[in-house]
């Protein structure tokens, strides 16, 4: 009989923890209407990582948006425009059904997001049928422009763009003639790496794939064969944590070219994970200007904001962010409307001049890459903009 | 999980008794009711089921249960595949005792299969409506389960673990590395959705509304549900029961093992890839990243929290593992206001401990696996 | 398939491919102690390990180290390195020990079915790396340059380094103290009691609980000497780094015959070696799916593994 009790009250002790957790229960819909000017009470979205492992990126693209959020509400009214945020943490998986909760708030009529390949090819059906007009300043897979959406917004280069600039920083500015290619596998990591292989024709000596972030640690035999190819530049598809851990096994077997890799490793992180000096003269291509040459205050603003620097991309969310809002001001206040006055105007921000074209593209003449070097303090400074040939 | 040579006692010998607390649960109730109140309740519930969609409509009660930070219909669709995947490995290793770790092998033959015959990017270029592809998918699945079942179901137990483990991993792999056929990370996009229009000619699958999928998931849900229901009660059920109990035995006395064995590795594997159908059909995008191991571990301990070798059980641990986590979306704890959410695998970890610590059966253990357990608990683990 | 590339770089792919297989095989031992004794695979032995290379780092990080400092000389690199072993094989240990009294030992108590052993490893594992996710913000963590990387041997295009040769012959030493252990000393009996038959043993008046604990401590230690290991040939950490490289040291575990101490040494290094020329004939990408498919080849001509299962020695 103990043991029964001791059963019952178990079944209880789970349920209670359960119970509890679903008690506690958010209200964050803080609906305050209190709108004042013309033209408030409309709602923006960010929607993109904003935990897991891959959220800095993510924060950098919310925080850029916020601050063009809280500028505008300080000229037009205190709660003007409100910017909800959904956190997609950059999975596949994750981007469906919180897809599904966005569009079910009406009042959303623009988003800035998604972040990444990965989940835009998830959720943006989503938004898509919803009508909603989304501007992402980060998802650089090429397809998602040829997919019919009408709401689909790319305010930078897509990988089409990256790939021959990086493989032409390699041969115009490296000057290497011996070219290892490898990549993870991803979608992003190989179609860059692709492009590169096939801009550099000749130059390639040898290739490989690797596993994706998390799946592979010891990239020994990656290293064997790059040290042996005797290439003098190595570029890497792929993500921030792997390129890092391969620049390092690099390092350790006495590896001394270069490691080029594209805008997924324009991160702290690849410093942390390589450590500062294997790191260093380590090259990134990112279809963005220096954060730190975005006109007007935004830099110090940002600082003064959210005390940290602006990250990547921080500045091309900033801009998505007032595209959007400018569309509003004049009286765009329908997802109808508001596509419609993406899809025709332009606008100028700090970052970049914005004008899509009828997929979604950035218009060619707009598009910029840049070329980033890894300094020995673990720093990321603008090398130069990436030659066009 | 190899029987350990005991001398049978006279205790062993003697039939197992009844259940301690005798009939008094509400099981027992409800198996004592008259046919057409018993009809009656289950019809109740059906309907109940059917209806949880608008559960947010209900006051007080309602906004308790829905989850905040995701879509509550998403949600209920995402239930309803883990519990079809939970039905289908309670099957595995529930009634056949095997233990399969790749179980997410399964869901991702039946994914890609239809990714394959359906979605413009597949190299095939068939075109075929996603109704089409279910059977052919669904068959497929059923001979991949045979074709690992074949050489590896004469391996004991816990190599049949890594084995099956191994599979997933390596279909995981080769969709990864083969960007060609199985496109790897960029996966197959556009996959179509079930078919039907609403009056006004939007699709009723659409994107806004998820309640049509996670009805369709309910009713194969019951399907399923009375498919093994009958099954476990027919011969092969028995066989399997026998299998569980002590191998050497059912095999003297003339059940063929291998052959029940290789029987409840296709079932399994055929409601996994029904699972995998609808996820196809639901998502419309399909990439090498669905398919990670942990989800075949965590619908596993979704089974065994459950109550393995039970309908009743797999359904329960089936609808937590995809409730608790979405539930804690969005959730902010009382004392210092910070989201819980970051913490919800934590969480939920430690739900897993205790439920198995206070209720090492499951949350509703099965009876008849319960009577066995009684039997051999001398040679299962002397303390 | 890349025949010419796979035979060129024969030499470099093997030594790097031992160093490895070190670490698989120090790490299947947890598993192959845990399962000779209790039948039980230990899920969560994998957190086992990262709470190893965790400890390591925070340990160095006490003394400003971090993967910018400056390699110490060699007396201080010594200094470190052992002080880092010891704090990693007793955090490893102590949390085995820890996940034993949590998640096992209440079962065990209720005579819960095997299945059930295995879920709350899952559940345990799943608190461990999650809650060291969090703590860390899912960032990496560096490691220090501790050992100088300039080869000491030299031949063809082959190269060695110091730490391969340690990560060796570390493995090797380790094996030998374990086998002498379980072999010769009294605690040894009384593991190689209880695997044999835990009824007798009991019978005799072996403590069955404390044995338990003891094994798992024994596999903690080894988790955490391979933890330090892996972070000086990986160069970082992160908190769900420990799964795939679980299931790596688990199939090593299988492949030479789980339950036996010599076939994880064995299954390791084979593992490592196959991984790495799979790597070299197929791309990196393959080196996990190649150990698989070896793990099934051998295990349908050797069902218990390529050694067989033995903790026991009498087991059959």
């Amino acid at each position: 009989m103990r043991q029964g009790l001791v059963r019952a009250l178990g079944g209880v002790a789970v349920l209670a923890v359960i119970a509890g957790s679903a008690a506690c229960n958010s209200t964050k819909d803080t609906n305050s209407s209190s709108s004042g000017g013309k033209n408030c009470g409309y709602e923006l979205a960010y929607f993109g990582a904003l935990t897991g492992s891959s959220a800095n990126l993510g924060v950098n693209i919310e925080q850029g948006a916020a601050l063009a959020v809280e500028q505008y509400n300080t000229k037009n009214g205190k709660n003007c425009i409100v910017l909800k945020t959904f956190d997609s943490q950059g999975s596949e998986q994750v981007a469906p059904g919180v897809a599904r909760q966005l569009v079910a708030d009406t009042k959303i009529i623009g988003i800035i997001g998604p972040p990444f390949s990965g989940e835009s090819q998830a959720a943006d059906p989503t938004f898509d049928q919803a009508g909603i007009p989304m501007i992402t300043p980060s998802a650089t897979r090429p397809s998602l422009s040829t997919s019919n959406w009408k709401t689909f917004h790319r305010a930078v280069a897509n990988d089409n763009a990256q790939g021959p600039a990086a493989a032409n920083y390699i041969k115009s500015v490296l000057k290497a003639q011996k070219v290892f290619v490898a990549d993870d596998q991803s979608a992003y990591g190989s179609g860059l790496a692709n492009i590169v292989k096939s801009t550099l024709g000749p130059l390639v000596v040898g290739s490989d794939h690797t596993q994706g972030d998390g799946q592979q640690t010891d990239f020994s035999p990656t290293v064997t064969k790059i040290v042996s190819s005797g290439a003098t530049a190595f570029f890497y598809g792929g993500y921030y944590q792997n390129a890092g851990l391969l620049r390092k096994q690099l390092t350790a077997q006495g590896w001394k070219g270069v490691e080029v890799a594209g805008d997924g490793v324009n991160d702290p992180g690849f410093s942390k994970a390589a450590g500062n000096a294997a790191a260093a003269g380590s090259i990134v291509t990112c279809p963005c200007a220096p954060a730190s040459q975005a006109k007007g205050s935004f830099v110090a603003d940002y600082k003064a904001r959210w005390n940290q620097d602006a990250g990547t991309y921080s500045d091309v969310a900033f801009d998505a962010a007032n595209f959007f809002l400018q569309g509003i001001s004049a009286g765009n206040t329908t997802t109808t409307k508001l596509n419609n006055y993406i899809n025709t105007n332009s606008y100028t921000g700090i970052a970049n001049t914005y004008k899509f074209t009828s997929t979604g593209e950035l218009d060619p003449s707009l598009l910029k890459v840049w070329a980033f070097k890894f300094q020995p303090d673990g720093t990321v400074a603008p090398d130069q903009e990436a030659p066009k040939s | 999980m190899t029987t350990v040579d005991v001398p049978p006692t006279a205790e062993a010998q003697t039939p197992a008794p009844l259940p301690r607390r005798k009939r008094n649960g509400i099981r027992s109730w409800f198996a004592n009711l008259p046919w057409p109140a018993r009809t009656g309740i289950l019809v109740a519930v059906v309907a109940a089921a059917y209806l949880l969609p608008y559960t947010a409509d209900v006051p007080v009660i309602g906004p308790q249960i829905i989850t905040t930070g995701t879509d509550w219909r998403t949600t209920l669709f995402t239930v309803s595949y883990y519990i079809l995947l939970s039905l289908g490995l309670n099957v595995v290793v529930g009634y056949a005792g095997l233990l399969d770790l790749g179980y997410v092998g399964f869901f991702a033959v039946g994914a890609y299969t239809v990714s394959l015959l359906s979605s413009p990017d597949s190299l095939w270029h068939t075109h075929w409506a996603w109704l089409e592809t279910i059977p052919v998918a669904v068959a497929i699945a059923m001979l991949s389960g045979l074709i690992l079942g074949w050489p590896t179901l004469r391996l004991r137990g816990d190599y049949l673990a890594i084995v099956t483990l191994g599979f997933a991993e390596l279909i995981k792999i080769i969709a990864t590395s083969t960007p060609g056929f199985l496109r790897g990370d960029t996966g197959f996009t556009r996959i179509p959705a079930p078919p039907g229009h609403h009056a006004d000619g939007t699709p009723l699958f659409g994107v806004r509304d998820s309640t049509p999928y996670y009805w369709v998931g309910l009713t194969l849900v019951i399907v399923v549900i009375f498919a093994i229901r009958n099954l476990d009660r027919s011969r092969v059920g028995r066989s399997w029961l026998a299998i569980r109990e002590d191998e050497e035995a059912a095999e003297v006395m003339g059940v063929r093992t291998v052959k029940f064995k290789l029987w409840a590795f296709a079932i399994g594997a055929f409601v996994g890839g029904l699972g995998g159908v609808m996820f196809a059909g639901f998502q419309g995008f399909v990439n090498s990243n669905t398919f990670v191991l942990q989800f075949s571990i965590l619908v596993l301990a979704g089974v065994v929290m459950g109550g393995s070798g039970n309908i009743a059980g797999a359904i329960l641990g089936g609808a937590l593992i995809a409730y608790i986590p979405e539930r804690l979306r969005g959730v902010t704890d009382p004392i210092s206001h910070t989201d819980l959410f970051q913490w919800r695998f934590v969480m939920f970890g430690l739900v897993i401990i205790l439920v198995m610590i206070f209720r090492p059966q499951g949350l509703i253990p099965s009876r008849r696996r319960a009577m066995e357990l009684r039997d051999r608990r001398k040679e299962a683990a002397p303390e | 398939m890349n025949f010419s590339g796979l035979i060129h770089d024969f030499g470099p792919l093997t030594v790097t491919g031992l160093a490895q297989g070190a670490i698989y095989a120090l790490f299947a031992l947890g598993y192959t102690l845990v399962y000779g004794v209790l039948r039980l695979i230990n899920f969560a032995h994998s957190e086992v390990f990262i709470m190893g290379t965790f400890a390591c780092l925070i340990t160095w990080g006490f003394f400003g180290l971090d993967q910018n400092s400056a390699q110490p000389s060699v007396g201080g690199a010594i200094g470190y390195l052992l002080l880092g072993l010891a704090v990693a094989a007793v955090v490893s240990g102590l949390t085995a020990l820890l996940v034993e009294l949590v998640a096992y030992r209440p079962l065990r108590r209720r005579n819960a079915p095997p299945l059930a052993f295995l879920i709350t490893a899952i559940g345990a594992s799943t608190v461990i790396s999650e809650t060291i996710g969090v703590l860390t913000h899912h960032n990496p963590r560096g490691v220090p340059p501790m050992i100088s990387t300039k080869p000491v041997v030299h031949f063809g295009n082959t190269d060695i380094t110091g730490l391969q040769i340690l990560m060796v012959v570390l493995a090797l030493a380790l094996m030998v103290l374990l086998e002498w252990f379980v072999g010769r000393t009294r605690l040894g009996r009384g593991i190689r009691a209880v695997a044999q038959s835990p009824d007798g043993a009991a019978l005799m008046g072996v403590n069955k609980n404390r044995v338990i604990s003891l094994v798992f401590l024994l596999g903690g230690l080894m988790a955490g000497v391979a933890a330090v290991m892996y972070v000086l040939k990986i160069g970082d950490t992160r908190y769900d780094q420990g799964f795939t490289l679980g299931i790596q040291a688990f199939t090593a575990a299988v492949l030479g015959g789980i339950g036996n101490l010599r076939g994880a040494l064995v299954g390791g290094f084979l593992l490592g070696l196959v991984g790495n020329y799979g790597s070299g004939l197929f791309g990196t990408a393959w080196h996990d799916a190649v150990g698989f498919v070896i793990l099934v080849v051998i295990l349908m001509f050797r069902p218990t593994g390529l050694l067989g299962e033995a903790l026991g020695k009498a087991r059959a």
